[in-house]
């Protein structure tokens, strides 16, 4: 990235003898839509609070538009930011609320006023400004916030979990209106969320912490194809694990359970005899042989659970569980328990986890 | 269920005859001025007195000082330690207590040795100064009362997720106390403040050591010398108190709304 519009670089943070997040670096490109993604407790709220001020770094540098900003009061960094749990002023109505950094910032009343209805019909609310936080709904208060924090038009947007606080038909409408008007003003933005599916179906980028460390950066598809670490892979998307022994590292032979798996190529160093985790997607995987899967293996069906549209097959292979999902259809019954079966996948969608 | 709902009954009779009885029974003596009639001219006697007015007024610009004095200090300090502190609160509300424990007679000795006229700070060596004192110990001895309130009213908001939402709009602590935090907090503050009020209308001890026109040392001197009037004193005394909880009531209707107090 040539000129990236935020830079954070070596960025620590320790609250006594605790480090909460270590070595943390990220450029994001203007206009890019970062996700923070990962567990409670990995860092990534605090890292989204250094970057808007809340938090000092015990080291490290966050630059903005070529700027730093590391020791910046918030009220001096002209970023945008909405909270889970919405920080609307209860005192205020909704048009005094976006008004109000319009006003802290000097703005006149005629050019706030249009600046506010303006704001109020992107977030599809122009006939609320009247109203007080209370009587509107979790979705309508968020709408809101996020009304209010473009409104001085930042230069950065931070989202810390916007969505965690509202009924799951509400969040998927809203995030994909936060991402719409995100583009529409092309603004900067970092999302913090643990919710995998957010993070995959908005993001330009995410990136994975855990323990305090970016584990992977990368676009969805990237970190959901190709993750880079054990963890990557167990925390974005359901996932088998095969353990195995590196048989033949010369021609990438890998023994699971006594069947023999090619993997020549992924085994990055492996030697013969070490022991490997393998991973595999359930939807790479398929119930039988199949012409374009060159990898088998023996199993048995151990549960069978019918979700409608799908069926959720769990196949014991060895010592391992392999979970598959296949389509429902009328005609053909589902698997019995106790049948014995094959179950076939590309090795080329196998993951070596290191 | 009958018989429970009659003696409910039974203990709400006594419990109210035990406040109104006394109540009733000072309207009906101080109403007793006029030989062989009811009249009101104690009442007359009372609001025609110069040195009523005087002291009431006096004590109600006092009041209202105090109250000014005591929400500058207990509303940013109660914020701060919400905020920044909160470690600190069980030693502050311990000091809000002192005031409770140590009598104002104390108080106010501690006040002449520290700031009479030979003193570094000779508060005492004038009337105004003596005013000064008499404001700083009153919002002393509210000082339980305010900072309970303010610290309750502060409790029902988020007082860090909004002073960090004003923060990130370009808000500097002052707006973000008197745009953000005071007016959610207002009906507590209120509260405080009419609770000071009673306070210091009534206040005896600090007034007449300190040696200053107050109404709490002219009630004590009519209710030694006279009759009747000290019985209408009174009962003026309770409607002022009365009026000022239902001025509360009033009042936090027309206070900004909030999510919490949503009717």
């Amino acid at each position: 990235m040539a000129d990236p519009f935020l830079s954070i670089q070596h960025v620590r943070k320790t609250f006594g003898a605790t480090t909460v997040v270590q070595d943390f670096n990220l450029d994001a490109g203007a206009g890019e839509f970062v996700s923070f993604l990962g567990p409670s407790g990995c860092g990534k709220t605090t890292v989204l609070r250094m970057v808007a001020g809340f938090e000092e770094p015990t080291s490290g540098n966050i630059v903005v538009a070529g700027k730093d900003i590391t020791r910046l009061k918030p009220n001096q960094r002209n970023i945008g930011m909405v909270f889970q749990a919405y920080a609307l002023f209860p005192n205020l109505t909704v048009a005094q609320n976006v008004a109000f950094g319009l006003k802290v910032g000097g703005m006149n009343k005629a050019d706030a006023d249009k600046r506010v209805a303006e704001m109020l019909k992107i977030i599809k609310l122009p006939e609320f400004g009247d109203r007080y936080p209370y009587q509107l709904s979790g979705g309508q208060q968020q709408r809101v916030a996020l009304a209010r924090a473009l409104a001085p038009k930042p230069k950065l947007l931070l989202l810390d979990e916007p969505l965690s606080a509202l009924d799951a038909k509400v969040r998927v409408s809203l995030r994909e209106e936060i991402r719409s008007i995100q583009k529409s003003l092309g603004i900067t933005t970092i999302f913090v969320t643990h919710d995998q599916e957010e993070a995959l179906s908005i993001s330009d980028r995410i990136v994975v912490m855990y323990g305090g460390k970016a584990e992977q950066a990368g676009t969805p598809f990237e970190i959901y194809n190709r993750p880079a670490t054990k963890f990557v892979a167990n925390f974005v998307g359901t996932l088998n694990v095969l353990e195995g022994v590196v048989s033949d590292a010369a021609s990438g032979k890998v023994k699971v359970n006594s069947e023999e798996l090619s993997l020549k190529g992924k085994l990055n160093g492996s030697k013969t005899g070490d022991m490997l985790s393998l991973a595999l997607r359930p939807e790479a995987i398929a119930l039988g042989r199949r012409a374009n899967h060159d990898a088998n293996l023996s199993g048995e069906i151990a549960e069978v659970h019918f979700l409608g549209s799908v069926i959720r097959v769990r196949v014991g292979v060895g010592n391992n569980v392999v979970s598959l999902d296949t389509f429902n259809n009328s005609s053909t019954p589902p698997p019995a328990v106790g049948d014995k079966t094959e179950i076939s996948f590309a090795s080329n969608d196998m993951l070596v986890l290191h | 269920m009958k018989t429970g709902r009659f003696w409910a009954w039974v203990v709400f009779g006594l419990g109210a005859a035990y406040f109104f009885i006394p109540l009733i029974a000072t309207v009906e003596f101080s109403m007793r001025m006029r030989r062989g009639a009811y009249s009101f001219d104690a009442y007359q006697v009372v609001l025609g007195d110069v040195r009523f007015q005087q002291t009431f007024g006096y004590s109600v610009l006092a009041a209202i000082f105090t109250i000014i004095l005591g929400v500058l200090i207990v509303v940013p300090a109660a914020y701060w330690i919400r905020l920044r502190l909160p470690q600190l609160r069980p030693i502050v509300e311990f000091i809000t207590l002192l005031p409770l424990v140590i009598p104002a007679i104390v108080i106010v000795f501690g006040y002449i040795r520290m700031y009479g006229s030979n003193s570094p700070l000779p508060f005492l060596a004038t009337d105004r100064g003596t005013d000064l004192l008499l404001v700083i110990g009153y919002a002393t001895l509210a000082l339980p009362y305010m900072y309970r309130a303010v610290d309750t009213g502060l409790r029902t908001i988020d007082v860090r997720t909004l002073t960090e939402a004003a923060q990130i709009l370009g808000a500097g602590w002052t707006t973000i106390i008197t745009r953000v935090i005071l007016p959610n907090v207002l009906i507590a503050v209120l509260s405080g403040a009419f609770l000071t009020f009673a306070i210091v209308i009534g206040e005896f001890t600090m007034a007449s050591l300190l040696n200053r026109p107050a109404f709490g040392p002219y009630l004590q001197n009519i209710g030694a010398n006279r009759a009747y009037e000290p019985a209408a004193l009174a009962i003026i005394a309770f409607v002022i108190t009365w009026g000022c909880m239902s001025l509360i009531q009033i009042l936090s209707r027309f206070a900004p709304r909030s999510a919490n107090r949503p009717n």
